[in-house]
């Protein structure tokens, strides 16, 4: 079992670190970790717009703008050098994990290692070890983004480790906006990224966060998330992985610790052959009249998901829903939908829906009457399984959700 | 517009339709009556191509081209349409993008908006297709996806079914919108006129579309054919019983 982390002294911490680090994850197959490499080249600082065509449009695809149209802040993260570091709206601070923990002592006591255990696994403990920066977000009390903060982690070199470990912070009555995308470079042939996010939503404050994973066929990705939410505060989270990787597992967690707090789980994932995805969400609601929902929408095409969702209710007037939609396009793929309510008081409100299926032949047909090909409603039908409109979503963001879809039809259809 | 010749189909292993013929020339309504069971619905999808509906023997031709083999699409982008008894739901698949699709099919573009507007189905325009809408909300759905695609030949497969009564006068508004029964003669001349082919089992649809002529279909066969009003006058006095005992004896 891992253990909680208060109260230890960086020496504690990289003991408790150390004893986790051949320790198997629970879920998603077990890798090596000595397969890849901790030697990288160190990065300069850049302009992103001197980056080349294809690595812009890698940025691009991934939510990140090398133009910066639209932003509050930018964070780019190449291998383990931040190579651009950006904030545009007073009172919304854009640092690496380094410089964060260097400048303020608060942020080692009170918020790292505090949502996500040290020694959950073998990857946590390798974030700990070998750790390689990060992004550390925060809103100030009060301040409302108008745009959002976009942050990319890239992968440029090829067979290395990235253990990154990022902090975000939404402190009391705020409001931030992040986008954040995670990309490889076009010679990258095998990679593995490790990333720990611990999100703090504060009193009354709002997060919004929608993360685009475009990795490659031979990356492994193990994230490690959690946040915690205090009363009144919304976590807002959209994971959209529809390209090929070669395996993904994560199963983040959102502890909503005040009365009234809200979070929204959603995840859209795609499997292509090859492609092994273990993905989920869970919600403990520890405090009256919370609410959760977690909702999955997956498509096997030739590869396998594993679509899990837990609700943990522990208090009085908690409401919480799961669903689990999953497709399987083709001949081969599997999905397998693992709902859990767990209900620790009697007054609570958790409900599930999960469905795993092909598309009707009704549905073509219907379509085919219209005028359409097989091949066009197909499509059609796709899309519209995957076109979910995120409540409190940004426009701007919800194009860049629309986009990523648009990019990843090429592998389901 | 449409002729049928000798048409035999097979839904799995069973033949359902017997040696069908049937002649629907242009600018003419026809309608299908029979009770449940007889082949009418079968006899529609045939004629849109789905494939579970096998043809054994005979032609369907549209305006002279023999499209017996076609598949949906094909027919629907010449000229085809249907409106589904029980359309499926499609989630995520708003009414709105529906209709435009179907748009697709017509040289004129559609004000959806404003179709829907007389549909009563401003509302909607955003929902997902089908999604939790009530009997008649579903056939003013697929008359609005059939005016925006503006097929010659409608196929409409019992439209007043499930309609309340407030609204059925909504819907024989469309139906005759959508076969252009609503324009001026002199407009009418000027372009090809639309044919429709009707199932009804009440008939009460025959209150609000002039039809040209009707049928009657018992087991699989078209018993007879005749002045519409006349034959739901027999059919609503004597019922199909008599159809079908009628057909046994004498087959037309």
């Amino acid at each position: 079992m891992s253990t909680s982390n208060s109260h230890l002294t960086i020496k504690e911490l990289r003991a408790k670190a150390e004893q986790a680090k051949d320790k198997k994850a629970g879920l998603g197959p077990d890798i090596n970790l000595l397969d890849y490499s901790d030697q990288v080249e160190d990065l300069p600082l850049i302009d992103l717009t001197s980056l080349s065509t294809d690595e812009q449009k890698r940025l691009l695809l991934a939510g990140v703008d090398p133009q910066e149209r639209n932003r509050s802040g930018t964070f780019v993260q190449m291998d383990h050098s931040i190579v651009c570091r950006q904030v545009y709206q007073e009172g919304l601070e854009v640092l690496d994990t380094e410089e964060a923990l260097k400048k303020y002592d608060w942020v080692r006591e009170k918020y790292w290692w505090k949502a996500v255990p040290v020694d959950a696994d073998k990857y946590t403990s390798q974030a700990e070890r070998k750790w390689t920066k990060g992004y550390f977000l925060r809103a100030l009390p009060g301040v409302k983004s108008i745009y959002p903060i976009q942050a990319c982690l890239y992968l440029s070199q090829d067979g290395i480790a990235q253990n990154v470990h990022n902090i975000i912070i939404v402190e009391e009555g705020s409001e931030l906006h992040i986008i954040t995308g995670c990309a490889v470079g076009s010679h990258v042939k095998s990679a593995l990224h490790v990333g720990i996010s611990e999100f703090y939503v504060k009193k009354g404050a709002k997060l919004t966060f929608t993360m685009i994973h475009n990795w490659e066929e031979k990356i492994e990705v193990r994230p490690r998330s959690a946040a915690i939410v205090e009363e009144g505060g919304l976590f807002l989270s959209n994971y959209i992985c529809v390209q090929p990787v070669k395996s993904l597992q994560m199963y983040p967690k959102v502890t909503l610790e005040g009365k009234n707090a809200v979070t929204r789980l959603n995840s859209i994932l795609l499997a292509t052959p090859n492609s092994l995805l273990d993905v989920g969400g869970r919600a403990v609601l520890k405090a009256p009249n919370s609410r959760a929902e977690v909702m999955s929408r997956a498509i096997a095409k030739g590869g396998k998901i594993w679509a899990r969702g837990h609700l943990i209710g522990e208090a009085p007037q908690i409401k919480a829903h799961l669903e689990c939609q999953g497709l399987i396009l083709g001949e081969t793929g599997i999905i397998h939908a693992i709902p859990e309510l767990d209900g620790r008081h009697p007054d609570v409100d958790l409900s599930h829906e999960a469905s795993v299926g092909k598309i009707d032949q009704e549905e073509i047909e219907y379509l085919m009457a219209r005028g359409l090909s097989e091949e066009e409603a197909i499509a059609s039908i796709v899309r519209g399984f995957l076109d979910v409109k995120i409540e409190g979503l940004p426009p701007e963001l919800q194009v860049h959700l629309d986009k990523a879809l648009v990019a990843g039809e090429k592998y389901m259809l | 517009m449409l002729r049928i010749e000798n048409l035999r189909v097979n839904i799995g292993e069973k033949e359902i339709l017997h040696d069908i013929n049937l002649e629907i020339e242009e600018g003419e309504i026809h309608v299908l009556f029979g009770p449940n069971g007889s082949g009418k619905t079968t006899l529609l999808m045939t004629i849109m191509g789905f494939p579970n509906y096998r043809v054994l023997e005979g032609k369907i031709f549209l305006k002279g081209e023999d499209i017996t083999h076609l598949p949906p699409h094909e027919r629907a982008k010449r000229g085809i349409g249907i409106s589904f008894q029980r359309p499926p739901t499609i989630r995520g698949l708003k009414t709105r993008k529906m209709a435009e699709l179907a748009n697709l099919c017509s040289d004129e573009t559609a004000n959806i908006d404003e179709i829907a507007s007389n549909l009563n189905l401003e509302g909607f325009l955003d929902r997902d297709i089908n999604y939790g809408f009530s009997g008649g909300e579903l056939k003013r759905t697929e008359l609005l996806q059939l005016l925006a695609q503006n097929p010659d030949l409608v196929l409409l497969d019992e439209p007043e079914s499930g309609v309340d009564l407030e609204n059925i006068a909504l819907i024989g508004e469309a139906i005759n919108c959508l076969l252009e029964k609503d324009i001026s003669c002199k407009e009418r001349r000027l372009r090809p006129k639309k044919s429709s082919l009707i199932i009804s089992h009440t008939g009460y649809i025959l209150d609000y579309v002039n039809a040209d002529k009707g049928y009657v279909m018992c087991e699989g066969s078209i018993g007879c054919s005749g002045q519409p009003h006349e034959l739901l006058d027999t059919i609503r006095k004597l019922g199909y019983e008599e159809c079908i005992a009628c057909q046994l004896q004498i087959p037309i």
